[in-house]
């Protein structure tokens, strides 16, 4: 199964900038890596920082977030919120264990098709490098861990008590 | 409290002739997604968007009872509305409709069929799970309000706005300059059919000052824009004139009386072929006809120490050296921006010498040249006086360069070719084109470009390398030198001339990106703004009742910009006409029962659309005020705010089920 392995990158795009962008990457016909899957969003500051954590709990080998630039956003200031929590979110998911390379944001106005391009293929290479992070196989064995930790836990609680 | 019903789900995948179906293999798509819950048939056909292909959808939502759509094609920032208005007329609910983008990204950006296949039916997984959460929404209606404004008054801001008042229209007029005319005021004749651009414009312009619907408003600029289609709230700064608009007729007395007795400072219309004094009128045809005083020239608002016998011969006392900038709100529902473009600055290019050799022009200047009315008299003279003897005029300055501007801009091959003919008229000199690629495709521009060709006009076909005084021939002694490559010839040649002249590509105004951001619309890489789509919405942008016209957008010539601009002057009829616009229903609402009245959104939000009711002791989103960003939903920590169309179950089950698929 690793052979066949490929990564799987969720993508969340804000509708102004980026998602127009990745439009005329399409209408310019630029060819990029497939492993990217769109999620639309109004505004990148829609972006719960819970969506990128399901999306690595759902088994995405890399997330990638897209918004206006700085001072561009179609709301004025959404961009910058969405900076903010990321910047948060990055510390923690580094934490879990997750690679900075497999998180990305990336500000892409809406006449950049050909960075949509750029990004996507330099973060498929590099996840692609990292290998597959299978968070779901992973909770199982962390699940497994605790499980097998409590266990050890009431024996020997159980022979304290004998 | 769910209404339990059973969610029934069509799904269709669009060939798109073959766009789609030559990269995916939609009927596997189909079946595939016909496996999937809920999911009661599953069809791929040629064309969804035509009329056949809305009439299958709106045929089987009613005989297999669908109450949930999904469509597999093109992008939803083209589609979305066709398909959400044939799920009208079936009686659906429109928002029950959503779709996948498997064509701008699937078939166009993916080589690999296989994989481009997989990717589609995890999207379509994706939209199958969304929509079987989707809530029935209603647009709401906002009234419009008829006045427009037009930002910039060339010839595009001009055609708009008159085209507007004659359909009975108010119209606001902004323009920065102390005159309205932009460009083309510039300009001796037109091509293809050499009529003078004086004689199409002015009249134009004496029926702007005229009309009863415009106001027309000079040395101003829009300073701020709030509010949304059909409700702009508008502060427009006017710089002051010095001068009473009310009580100058325009006689131009005070010109003849200022301290100054001949002009000094460089006649900006003229581009500095001229000198005027601080007191001047930029053009005789200048609408409106009032002076204008140059704070940074005249001696009384520079130092405060002047006899003022300015003030003295005007017997109606219009000079105001009082005056303040003025801050002017205005209310219109939509808004045409025509702020045009500016001309490539030829210093960037040395080799072409423009500023180090006296007789090095550029197109611009030899157009004022060349006008009866211009500094010079309609004489080319080189800058000793005399007569030209040779002119050279070099093609695509700036334009079509990876080193300065990549674009064509699409209007200098024919202003070389006009210009090239007026200049041999007014001086019988010999004229040599240099040109990249003869781009003649207007109507009747390659008939005019035959014309010239039987003219007596010397072509040669080449990229000048290099202008230099440097003679290496007694022939070429005190004459300009054009290095140049004759690519039809194949030799490189130098040809000795007396006067240059650098056709100037077309460039975005300093400002544009201020005007971008202020505006709230987009720009393309080059800096032009982008129009919402190429072929389906070309005067429009990505913000609803903001239109464009001109070169604001793009380079294009006369005949294009007025075109343009009707069309952009024909958006806001429409849009006034219809006299109210639906808002897009993807607003956040408050969940009463579950917000703490913890105050974190009501910071966050950019449009003040959240405030508090301190009895309840919960935020209240104003629905009118909120546009939709959903950037208070992701910050309430209690989960208490929800936006349409994208609350968290729908984002959580789309972002699940994508990536559910192996």
């Amino acid at each position: 199964m690793s052979e066949q392995w490929d990564p799987k990158i969720l993508a969340i795009f804000c509708n102004w900038c980026t998602y127009t962008a990745a439009d005329l990457a399409g209408v310019s016909r630029l060819k990029y890596e497939p492993n990217v899957r769109v999620v639309r969003v109004m505004c990148s500051g829609r972006i719960d920082p819970q969506f990128v954590l399901t999306a690595f709990a759902s088994g995405a080998d890399g997330v990638l977030i897209g918004g206006c630039h700085p001072g561009d956003c179609h709301y004025v200031e959404g961009n910058y919120k969405t900076l903010r929590r990321v910047t948060l979110l990055k510390r923690m998911l580094q934490d879990f264990g997750i690679e900075p390379d497999r998180f990305r944001l990336e500000w892409i106005s809406a006449s950049e098709g050909d960075r949509v391009q750029k990004v996507v293929n330099d973060m498929v290479a590099k996840v692609r490098a990292l290998g597959p992070l299978n968070l779901p196989g992973r909770i199982v064995e962390w699940d497994k861990e605790v499980e097998h930790m409590q266990s050890e836990i009431d024996a020997r609680e159980g022979v304290a008590h004998v | 409290m769910e209404n339990k019903e059973e969610i029934r789900i069509g799904f269709y995948v669009c060939h798109c002739g073959t766009n789609i179906a030559s990269v995916i293999d939609v009927a596997s798509v189909a079946e595939y997604v016909s496996t999937l819950p809920n999911v009661v048939l599953a069809k791929d056909y040629k064309y969804m968007c035509s009329e056949p292909g809305q009439d299958l959808i709106i045929a089987d939502i009613k005989e297999h009872r669908l109450n949930r759509i999904v469509v597999s094609a093109c992008s939803p920032l083209l589609h979305e509305p066709t398909f959400r208005g044939a799920a009208r007329r079936a009686g659906l609910n429109p928002f029950y409709v959503q779709m996948v983008n498997i064509r701008e990204h699937g078939s166009w950006v993916h080589e690999d069929r296989a994989k481009a296949t997989e990717k589609a039916k995890a999207l379509a997984r994706g939209a199958i799970g969304r929509v079987a959460l989707h809530k029935p929404l209603e647009k709401r209606r906002v009234s419009v309000n008829p006045d427009v404004m037009v930002v910039g008054a060339g010839i595009a801001g001009i055609q708009a706005a008159l085209t507007l008042a004659k359909a009975g229209k108010r119209v606001y007029l902004i323009e920065r300059e102390p005159t309205i005319g932009g460009h083309m005021a510039q300009f001796d004749k037109t091509f293809p059919t050499l009529d003078c651009a004086a004689c199409i414009l002015t009249p134009k312009m004496s029926d702007v000052r005229s009309h009863p619907n415009i106001t027309l408003l000079t040395m101003s600029e829009v300073e701020k824009i709030e509010g949304f289609v059909g409700n702009y709230k508008v502060t427009v700064k006017k710089n002051p004139r010095y001068v009473d608009e009310e009580l100058c007729v325009g006689c131009l007395d005070c010109i003849d009386q200022c301290v100054f007795k001949q002009g000094k400072f460089a006649d900006h219309f003229n581009l500095g072929l001229s000198k005027r004094k601080p007191v001047y009128i930029p053009f005789p045809q200048a609408t409106p006809k009032l002076v204008v005083i140059d704070p940074k020239a005249c001696l009384q608002l520079m130092t405060g120490k002047c006899k003022q016998s300015c003030v003295d011969a005007c017997d109606r006392g219009a000079i105001r050296f009082d005056q303040k900038p003025e801050h002017i709100q205005i209310e219109v529902g939509s808004v045409i921006i025509a702020t045009g473009y500016k001309t490539f600055d030829p210093r960037r290019m040395p080799q072409y010498g423009y500023g180090q050799y006296e007789n090095v022009f550029t197109s611009l200047e030899v157009e004022r040249m060349v006008t009866a009315s211009g500094p010079t008299g309609g004489h080319i003279a080189l800058r000793n006086g005399e007569k030209p003897k040779s002119i050279g005029l070099i093609y695509c300055v700036g334009s079509r360069d990876n080193r300065y501007n990549k674009w064509c801009s699409r209007v200098c091959c024919m202003t070389a070719l006009k210009l090239g003919h007026l200049v041999k008229e007014h001086t019988g000199a010999e004229v040599f084109n240099f040109y990249i690629d003869m781009r003649a495709a207007g109507k009747g521009y390659e008939e005019f470009y035959h014309k010239m060709l039987e003219e007596g006009i010397h072509f040669i076909r080449g990229k000048v390398a290099e202008i230099t005084d440097w003679a290496m021939t007694p022939e070429e002694e005190g004459h300009l030198v054009v290095r140049v490559e004759d690519t039809l010839a194949g030799v490189v040649r130098r040809i000795p001339i007396d006067m240059v002249v650098l056709v100037l590509g077309l460039e975005p105004q300093e400002d544009s990106r201020e005007v971008q951001r202020m505006f709230n619309i987009s720009c393309s890489t080059e800096g032009f703004f982008l129009e919402k789509h190429p072929k389906l919405a070309p005067v429009s942008t990505n913000t609803d009742g903001i239109f464009l016209a001109g070169c604001c957008q793009g380079p294009k010539d006369i005949p294009d910009t007025v075109a343009q601009a009707g069309a952009a002057a024909a958006e806001c009829l429409a849009l006034i006409d219809k006299g109210y616009v639906e808002m897009e229903p993807m607003t956040s609402f408050v969940v009463e029962e579950e917000c703490s009245g913890c105050k974190t959104c009501i910071n966050l939000c950019p449009y003040n659309a959240i405030t508090r009711d301190d009895v309840k002791g919960v935020a209240v989103i104003n629905e009118a005020l909120c546009k939709g960003c959903g950037v208070c939903v992701s910050a309430c920590p209690s989960g208490s705010i929800k936006q349409n169309l994208f609350e968290d179950d729908e984002i959580f089950r789309e972002i699940q089920e994508v990536l559910a698929y192996v």
